[in-house]
């Protein structure tokens, strides 16, 4: 329960009827970062959220949002904390304005203030010329940031952000990154759920990686990178035969298999010793790898890793072999 | 109290905003008026004028329209999420159905008013004193109230907009097996101990009785009676429903 902290949480539980949906989840996140929950569909993302929220109660564990309970102390939780979901949650029959005057008119304040407040956040989000149309004529990338724009009337410490950006197409999303950004710029608390790597390493100063109701990874974006041993050698066999050959070879150690495209890619420090020696054990007869490529380890190479059943074990046995 | 009155300038400004679904609600119960004096009317015997006796059960079938829009409209905001932002906000779930409650009211005194003035152009004519228009405005206003409770439940109740405009359905052929429209003493014997014994037979009596000033008998008691338990019913059964729905 330190003072740093915007959010802790240990070992929080939730199951559905008999789906587990989160398995013990743990979460530190400092005051004035920006956090990203980083998972696949159906990870446990959004029940994470609704937790840290106050809206779903957890069935075990424990968690504090801005120093407070989030199950004996909700109220106290919800006064520090905003929520913009998944679906921008606006009213499609009032205008921009009307909206955000009607949240700021709940967070407390005055007519007058929620009037300013209003005009100050159309004007910060870009809608300044929208704000006395009816939100339903609104695209998508609008509704998003007036969603968002709704989350910040009563100025909360620490905001919650459920895949702002999903469904989004590029412009959108790169003006959501840039108002997410300026957020974290006020010291403002960001907690970010999204499926995009790009995202959370574009934003994020720290990621956990959430898959199967279960924290699988978490660290800075470098720390995770660090976890596929930053380099993978990345080979393309010669045909389907040669493909079965060499992967049978690689005992569980790849990091990813495309059969179609006859593509493997494994671990590697990016020495040249440590490439000739894998390729030799992979490919003793020199006729199955038809060509190779080194890079360096994307976040997609660490999401791929840790999310996928057997990964993690069969990196853990890698690194084990090799250290 | 102040969310309370937030919530309920929001749903009467999203209820000005629907305006097919706003006039619908407001023009049917006058349409279906005219179309009783003028269409059935003249082959109905109550012994009086039709208008006089119809009336009523007018007033009884507006509120029932007015409290499926109800149902609607929570279901809607139950569905787009905007819920769990008022939660997060710590708005009260009791003032957010307050809201939608005080606007389905207002609305419904809206559409009350258009039926009286309607009525009165076309030979309506209650003979009802002070203490008789009071006490009919009351029963009315007690009857509209618990429908609403009732409605908005309902809407917590169904996943999907659809589904809460099957409470119009309901709403719409309940006042029919009542004294609101007809006798029930010209209704076929197996029928007439449900017409009897459902809420909108003692509603419309009383409603009835004191517009045009003959003795009510017991159904005012009745008429409220039914009243409080569905208002208690809607009451606790919105209260459980919003917290199972939004938990």
């Amino acid at each position: 329960m330190t003072d740093e902290l915007a959010i802790e949480a240990t070992g929080l539980k939730k199951s559905f009827g008999d789906v587990r949906v989160l398995g013990g989840v743990d979460l530190r996140v400092a005051r004035g970062t920006v956090f990203a929950l980083l998972g696949p569909n159906g990870a446990g993302k959004t029940t994470t959220v609704r937790i840290l929220t106050t809206l779903t109660r957890a069935d075990g564990g424990r968690a504090l949002v801005a120093g407070h309970d989030v199950d004996r102390e909700r109220h106290l939780v919800r006064r520090s904390i905003s929520l913009a979901g998944q679906y921008a949650a606006v009213d499609g029959l009032q205008t921009g304005a009307e909206n955000l005057r009607m949240m700021g008119r709940l967070a407390g304040l005055s007519r007058g203030q929620a009037r300013r407040r209003a005009g100050e956040l159309l004007e910060q989000f870009g809608l300044a010329e929208a704000a006395r149309r009816r939100v339903a004529n609104y695209s998508g990338g609008m509704r998003r940031r007036l969603d968002l724009a709704a989350s910040l009337v009563g100025a909360p410490s620490v905001i919650f952000l459920d895949e702002p950006t999903t469904g989004l197409d590029l412009p959108s999303r790169q003006v959501m990154w840039q108002v997410i950004a300026r957020l974290a710029g006020d010291g403002v608390t960001v907690f970010l759920t999204t499926q995009y790597l790009e995202e959370a390493d574009l934003l994020a100063g720290r990621i956990a990686v959430l898959d199967g109701g279960r924290v699988v990874a978490d660290g800075t974006p470098a720390d995770l990178k660090e976890l596929v041993s930053g380099q993978s050698l990345d080979l393309l066999l010669a045909d389907s035969a040669a493909f079965d050959r060499v992967a049978a070879r690689t005992a569980g150690r790849a990091l990813r298999t495309d059969r179609d495209g006859l593509a493997i890619s494994l671990p590697t420090d990016g020495t040249a010793a440590r490439v000739r020696a894998l390729l030799d054990e992979l490919d003793p007869e020199r006729s199955a790898i038809r060509s190779f490529s080194v890079h360096t380890a994307t976040l997609d190479d660490v999401f791929l890793a840790v999310t996928r059943p057997g990964r993690a074990a069969a990196r853990k046995e890698q690194e084990t072999t090799h250290v | 109290m102040s969310d309370a009155l937030i919530m309920t300038s929001r749903a009467l400004r999203l209820s000005s905003r629907q305006l097919d679904a706003l006039l619908t609600s407001l023009m049917l119960p006058v349409l279906l008026m005219l179309m009783f004096v003028y269409l059935f009317g003249g082959a109905i015997r109550t012994g009086a004028s039709y208008v006089t006796y119809v009336v009523p059960g007018v007033l009884v079938i507006c509120a029932g329209f007015g409290a499926a829009t109800t149902a609607v409209s929570v279901t809607q905001d139950l569905s787009g999420g905007i819920v769990d932002r008022f939660r997060s906000m710590d708005v009260p779930g009791p003032a957010f159905l307050a809201g939608h409650i005080a606007a389905s009211v207002l609305r419904n005194i809206a559409s009350t008013v258009l039926v009286f003035g309607v009525a009165y152009l076309v030979g309506f004519r209650p003979h009802a004193g002070l203490a008789g228009w009071l006490a009919a405005a009351g029963i009315l206003l007690a009857f509209i109230l618990a429908i609403a409770w009732l409605a908005a439940a309902f809407g917590l109740l169904v996943k999907t907009a659809e589904a809460a405009n099957a409470l119009t359905f309901v709403m719409a052929f309940v006042p029919y097996a009542s004294s609101a429209f007809v006798p029930i003493a010209t209704m076929p014997w197996w029928i007439r101990g449900f017409a009897r014994n459902q809420p909108i037979t003692p509603v419309a009596d009383t409603l009835r009785g004191l517009l045009l000033g003959t003795p009510v008998g017991s159904s005012p008691w009745a008429a409220l009676i039914w009243c409080a338990g569905i208002l208690v019913a809607g009451v606790v059964a919105g209260g459980l429903l919003f917290r199972h729905r939004t938990a």
